[in-house]
């Protein structure tokens, strides 16, 4: 009787795992999905051409998506640019030197942006800036990257012990250069994954651009004039009637993915050093 | 003004020089007296912490605080610092003077009263980011010293002072973290020991030790007393009967008994006392 009412909870204990492990599978099963397919179709499409030439029109065939990787490459820098000092120095106010109240009204607030629809962005951006822009789809990705880097910095901030901190104060040290020299400095590892990943994310939004870079199809030399995005001209491709440029598409969307898949590949060799050091 | 006449400034009355400090008289402020503190009462929010603590520090002696855990042996240490400044929900009231300056008076910058009054904490804490190096000039630089022969000229005496430089002159360049814990605890030292502080704090130093790195600080801190006023709190009675000159027993957030450490070792005057270095409590 005891023995069979082990037996029935091992079975259980079994379906439970099991169910589990299958779960977890779901998880890595679209992206080995997404990977396979993209490989699958834009593969073929993928050259040197690809990255070196602009979009050809209708009906010649070859050309490439140079112009858009550069737009998306300038965008995500001008993104970075109001993104990383905001996020950074707001992350800082939060861990370092905001009040309770204060921390509680900027932390709900960077989680209520984070959770904002990206074409949200686009809009209010296209309105405030007035116009397609470089710096306006910048000012857009700049906005959503501004929540997401607050909080890993503040999060990585938080982890440096207070010993540190209080090893720095007893030895007259002023709290600015505390921050700066010494918190910053043990934190700076994760702050610059954090920094990584907030870019990989906007680097792959298009909502924002439609109202915002609006796209074209040359090289762009002025920042206050529309700007071609990887994205974007996926997003027009792939909605065109060409077999070509669906092609283009396939090969643009598997670039994109790629970079993102490399920045986030580059995030954890680099941030393997950093656990040890903070468990401390 | 060069940057070592600012630090240099920064300590307004040079440690005063008691030939026999064991003869000094044990009132007022005079020169025979390090720290004067006077009816010190510490709270955290609406928990009284510190009740009415008054004592005197003498220079270059060694003073132990001693008592059972929670009796406010660290905080009364911390109010030598002004270190209850970076907790919001402290509040200092009363008087505590160093070589009889008020260190909480409005206009002393605390951050001035640190760099006079250093510091060493239970758990060795060097940063972790930086080289054995970098970790002893990193006072020195911070607050804005330049001069590179002075800095390296004060890494090595104070890496000297903490009984270190033997152990680490061939990798000075080496992680702090690459250090064993008792070194890591001597590089704390020395690190605080670098910008020429009058009084070396020290909360526990040792308790994270095993015994003959224990051994290494205590021999260590005997000697610093040459230079420096130390005011040491441990959990270990038969550290402080070994190191310390005076012995301070807290109990409850009061100062039970203060006295010579061999009276208070061998012949105290309170019950209390008595029960508590016999092993009867705490």
């Amino acid at each position: 009787m005891n023995h069979w009412y082990h037996q029935w909870r091992k079975i259980k204990s079994y379906f439970v795992s099991g169910l589990c492990l299958m779960c977890a599978a779901l998880v890595v099963a679209p992206l080995a999905l997404v990977l396979f397919n993209l490989l699958q179709k834009g593969a073929s499409s993928l050259d040197f051409a690809f990255f070196t030439q602009l979009p050809r029109p209708v009906g010649e065939t070859g050309g490439g998506m140079a112009n858009a990787i550069v737009g998306s490459l300038t965008l995500v820098g001008l993104a970075g640019l109001v993104g990383i000092p905001v996020g950074v120095l707001g992350g800082i106010y939060l861990s370092e030197f905001g009040t309770p109240r204060m921390n509680w009204a900027v932390r709900f607030a960077a989680d209520i942006l984070n959770g904002t629809s990206s074409i949200v962005w686009g809009i209010v951006v296209y309105a405030l800036v007035v116009g397609y822009s470089a710096y306006a789809a910048g000012l857009a990705l700049g906005f959503m990257m501004i929540p997401l880097i607050i909080r890993t910095t503040e999060e990585m901030m938080a982890l440096v012990p207070n010993g540190y901190r209080e090893a720095a104060f007893a030895l007259g040290i002023s709290q600015w250069r505390i921050v700066l020299n010494i918190v910053l400095k043990t934190a700076g590892k994760g702050i610059i994954t954090g920094i990584l990943l907030a870019a990989a994310r906007v680097a792959g939004e298009t909502a924002p651009l439609l109202f915002t870079a609006f796209g074209n199809s040359f090289w762009s030399h002025k920042l206050s004039e529309p700007i071609e995005a990887l994205p974007l001209q996926i997003f027009t491709y792939a909605n065109s009637p060409y077999d070509d440029w669906h092609r283009q598409a396939w090969a643009g969307a598997l670039v994109l993915i790629l970079f993102v898949l490399a920045l986030n590949i580059g995030v954890r060799v680099m941030t393997r050093g950093r656990t040890p050091h903070l468990a401390k | 003004m060069t940057e070592e006449t600012q630090l240099r400034a920064v300590k307004s009355t040079p440690p005063a020089q008691t030939p026999n400090p064991a003869s000094a008289p044990a009132a007022g402020a005079g020169s025979g007296v390090t720290f004067d503190v006077r009816q010190l009462n510490v709270w955290f929010g609406s928990n009284q912490v510190l009740h009415g603590v008054s004592l005197q520090i003498r220079p270059k002696e060694v003073t132990a605080i001693i008592g059972p855990s929670g009796c406010g042996k660290s905080t009364f240490l911390r109010s030598l610092n002004r270190m209850h400044d970076l907790v919001p929900e402290a509040r200092v009231e009363g008087r505590i003077t160093l070589f009889g300056q008020d260190l909480y008076a409005r206009e002393v910058d605390a951050t001035l009263v640190r760099r006079r009054v250093g510091m060493v904490f239970q758990k060795s804490n060097p940063f972790p980011t930086m080289t054995i190096a970098e970790n002893v000039t990193v006072g020195l630089r911070l607050n804005g010293v330049r001069q590179k022969n002075l800095v390296q000229e004060r890494m090595e005496r104070s890496l000297r002072m903490a009984a270190l430089w033997d152990e680490v002159k061939d990798r000075l360049h080496d992680n702090a973290l690459s250090l064993s814990g008792g070194q890591q605890q001597r590089l704390c030292i020395a690190r605080a020991l670098a910008i020429e502080p009058e009084v070396v704090l020290m909360d526990e130093p040792a308790s994270a030790l095993d015994p003959l790195a224990t051994a290494k600080i205590e021999e260590l801190i005997l000697r610093l007393k040459q230079d420096f006023t130390i005011v040491i709190v441990t959990h270990n009675m038969q550290q402080a009967a070994r190191i310390s000159d005076q012995t301070a027993f807290f109990y409850l957030g009061e100062l039970i008994e203060f006295d010579a450490t061999g009276r208070i070792f061998t012949n105290p005057s309170k019950k209390q006392t008595e029960d508590y270095v016999t092993g009867r409590f705490g």
